[in-house]
């Protein structure tokens, strides 16, 4: 690297290696993947094509997670190299605090309220 | 003017919103309001306006950044320990019948006040500003990656601390402990501003926080010089990547969280609330889930300071290198599973409880490698009790101690015995005095040479070391007794008069703080005037190891005017035994960032914002948000962004080094 790209960050005209290049055709792609991907769900919750509730909210969950993996594939043009790999490394990290948060609250909370008394005893007492 | 429009104009206030009803806030705000005079009449009679505005509050310098970042932590470091004199105080008094002095709603403002300035205002700044200085020095890089940002990020953070100490003199503070636990802090139990104030002040800083946590992280991925592989970066560069993962990844934590309880004040929605489905343990619950990653974002740094000044006063390659990147990194993951041992007592089972308490254990193990890998540094070192490393043996001692009664805390059946006890506020002040305010204090003596040129005066230095000391030992090993005999934190009156004598050695204990508190500013003071006594002009007055003493004290705006290029580990003990000659010829023009004053517009607009929102100023809230997007839309098109320093300036200011040079040899 030249002395001239560590003059800090005002200027940013160089590429950086590894960056996946953005095509109209790629975008098109990732537009049309993420309109049918909203679209779907929408119907589900609309038509009420799926017999219960709970399934249904699954099945969007799922959308959902298809849906980010698209925008960081298409949009943000993340891949296992870009960066020299330190977009991956962060989205590993991500994924691994995402989902310590999220488990870790619903198995605290849900002992939390095993443990707890029941709801209607509590309002049988006031 | 009509009730009406006064309460469209102003909201919530008015003049019963000032505490003029009680003697100490007014006399405070008399002697605050006559020093705050006295120092804008000095900057202006002086002239000093335009020169702080154009060279200082401006300015993209990290390292102009850095040290205001310490200014800001020093200032609120005083009115952090004035909360904590009064507390101590207090407790000595409120005994055999006495009140105090402290009426309740007051007392409760204080020790809330005390947590929230010394975590946030008082140890963040200070990590901060060690970071935003050093890391780019360490790195070889003349600036951090967004210099405008890193502008913003300092301003935002002093509006936090701005919203913060106008409720001391505007209306109040929260009474409900520094994490705002509800249902206390719900608009039920606490329907005045001082929960407002609290929300607002986090919330304003912490967008501060996390944008200088990202601005570090891209500084330090990117910005490397040559040579400055991942495994080549000194170890304090090391543990600030870490620290600042922590900030990026919790501090989004923290804003939901406080996010969801204003609207549970401010529109009546039911998150945290105790009927219509809220809970308030998951409040608790998420709070932790950025409070336990920000115990380590503040003392990870402390470890990095540790690391460099005992490998530079050792005179010794540190020891363990790998093994020391290796903990951090481990602390950094295992400080995320960890958050429940903050609520051990709340109703969860015996498999949770112990999930979590065999997680804290484990963490004890990688900063109890990091402990024998300085050890092992000062073995069979040549040690120079210089300042900076008679702070690092005391954090050695003293964190050893806090580590162990952390453990104790970590076995749940032993914390249902110990929560919310003194024997707590004893443990976690042993391990953020004796970590990171140590931590902060040797890195202040360690680099304070080379941001200002003259190295800190050791016999005020000393008094203060002493002084910190042996006051942390009496006013916080009381704590640990009172504790175990079941004392609670928080109280403000005592019934048992047995107790008294603990408190009153801890009253003690804290007046030697106090003085060291002020020796410290003598020391800086005594320092100033005695500067050419003091003088270093070789730019590495302490035969250190790193980058940042390859360059001049203080540095020059570009750092470096060749990147340099790195071989080792200890990049500058291997130039210098490498026989490395600085070069004095080829300059060429600098490309550098130019200054901005829309950071401070922009936080002085979000400050506004907040107060606003404390107040119900809807009209003051709308304008200062718009007010916000527009400088920051009308700075897109702002294209002054850089300039070149032409190769004349950089050639003279590097003669000037030489001729430095030549004359100290």
């Amino acid at each position: 690297m030249s002395t001239d790209t560590h003059a800090a960050g005002a200027h940013d005209h160089h590429h950086e290696g590894g960056h996946a290049h953005s095509t109209f055709s790629g975008y098109m792609l990732g537009f049309v993947l993420s309109v049918v991907l909203t679209a779907i769900p929408f119907w589900l919750v609309m038509s009420g094509a799926l017999p219960s509730k709970q399934i249904t909210a699954l099945v969007i969950m799922a959308f959902a997670i298809v849906q980010i993996v698209v925008h960081m594939v298409y949009f943000l043009h993340m891949n296992t190299t870009s960066e020299n790999g330190w977009t991956m490394m962060a989205l590993i990290f991500t994924i691994v605090m995402v989902v310590i948060a999220l488990s870790g609250s619903l198995w605290v909370m849900s002992h939390l309220n095993s443990n707890m008394m029941p709801m209607h005893q509590m309002s049988g007492m006031k | 003017m009509s009730p009406d429009l006064l309460k469209l104009i102003f909201g919530r206030l008015g003049l019963e919103s000032l505490p003029l009803h009680e003697p100490i806030v007014v006399g405070t705000f008399v002697v605050v309001a006559l020093g705050g005079a006295a120092l804008l009449g000095a900057l202006t009679y002086f002239r000093l306006w335009g020169y702080l505005w154009r060279e200082w509050f401006t300015t993209v310098d990290h390292k102009r950044i850095g040290i205001m970042y310490m200014i800001l932590g020093i200032v609120m470091l005083l009115r952090g320990f004035a909360d904590a004199l009064m507390m101590r105080g207090q407790q000595m008094l409120a005994f055999n019948g006495s009140e105090g002095y402290l009426n309740a709603h007051h007392y409760d403002q204080i020790f809330t006040a005390h947590g929230v300035i010394m975590i946030f205002f008082v140890a963040m700044p200070l990590v901060t500003g060690l970071m935003n200085y050093v890391v780019p020095l360490q790195i070889g890089a003349r600036d951090v990656s967004f210099p405008f940002l890193n502008n913003f990020s300092f301003w935002m953070t002093v509006g936090g601390a701005v919203l913060v100490m106008a409720s001391l003199f505007i209306g109040e503070f929260a009474r409900t402990g520094w994490l705002a636990y509800p249902p206390l802090s719900n608009i039920g139990y606490s329907p005045d501003v001082g929960v407002d104030y609290y929300i607002w002040a986090l919330q304003v800083a912490g967008v501060g926080t996390t944008l200088s946590g990202i601005n570090l992280i891209c500084t330090i991925v990117k910005l490397r010089c040559p040579g400055m592989t991942m495994m080549k970066m000194p170890v304090f560069t090391w543990t600030s990547l870490c620290t600042n993962v922590l900030i990026v990844a919790s501090f989004p934590v923290l804003t939901v969280v406080l996010a969801l309880l204003s609207l549970d004040r401010y529109v009546g929605t039911n998150f945290f609330t105790n009927d219509f489905g809220g809970s308030p343990m998951m409040y608790v619950n998420l709070i932790w889930i950025w409070g336990h990653p920000e115990v380590y974002i503040l003392v990870l740094p402390a470890f990095g300071i540790f690391s460099e000044v005992t490998s530079t006063f050792s005179g010794k390659r540190l020891f363990g290198y790998t093994s020391m990147v290796y903990a951090t990194v481990v602390i950094t993951i295992l400080s995320y599973l960890v958050w429940l041992h903050h609520f051990f007592t709340m109703g969860s089972g015996a498999s949770v409880n112990s999930f979590f308490g065999i997680t804290t254990m484990i963490i004890s193990i990688p900063t109890g490698a990091k402990m024998f890998n300085w050890l092992f540094t000062m073995y069979r070192g040549r040690i120079r009790y210089e300042l900076p490393m008679m702070w690092t043996i005391a954090f050695m001692l003293t964190f050893v101690i806090g580590g162990m009664t952390g453990v104790l805390l970590a076995v749940p059946p032993a914390d249902f015995v110990l929560h919310n006890s003194l024997f707590l506020i004893a443990h976690f002040h042993n391990v953020i005095i004796g970590g990171v305010v140590f931590g902060a204090f040797a890195g202040i003596n360690y680099w304070f040479p080379k941001a200002f040129g003259f190295k800190l005066d050791p016999f005020w230095g000393k008094m203060s070391f002493w002084f910190w000391v042996t006051g942390f030992y009496l006013a916080f090993m009381p704590l640990y007794v009172l504790g175990l005999m079941g004392v609670t934190r928080r109280l403000r009156v005592f019934d048992d008069p047995s107790l008294q004598i603990w408190f009153v050695i801890a009253a003690i204990g804290a007046v030697f703080v106090f003085i060291g508190i002020l020796a410290m500013l003598m020391q800086f003071a005594v320092s100033l005037l005695k500067r050419e006594q003091l003088k270093d002009v070789t730019g590495d007055p302490w035969d250190a190891r790193t980058l940042e003493w390859a360059t001049s004290s203080p540095p020059p705006d570009y750092n470096f005017a060749f990147t340099p290029v790195v071989h080792d580990n200890d990049a500058w003990w291997d130039m210098k035994r490498r026989g490395y000659q600085r070069p004095l010829t080829g300059f060429k023009p600098i490309h550098m960032p130019s200054s901005t004053g829309t950071g401070i517009i922009l936080a002085g607009f979000a400050t506004a914002m907040g107060f606003a929102l404390v107040w119900y100023m809807w009209w003051l809230a709308a304008l200062s948000f718009i007010a916000m997007l527009a400088v920051g839309i009308g700075h897109t098109f702002n294209y002054h962004r850089d300039f070149d320093i032409p190769a004349d300036d950089v050639i003279r200011t590097e003669d000037a080094r030489t001729k430095l040079l030549a004359g100290a040899k």
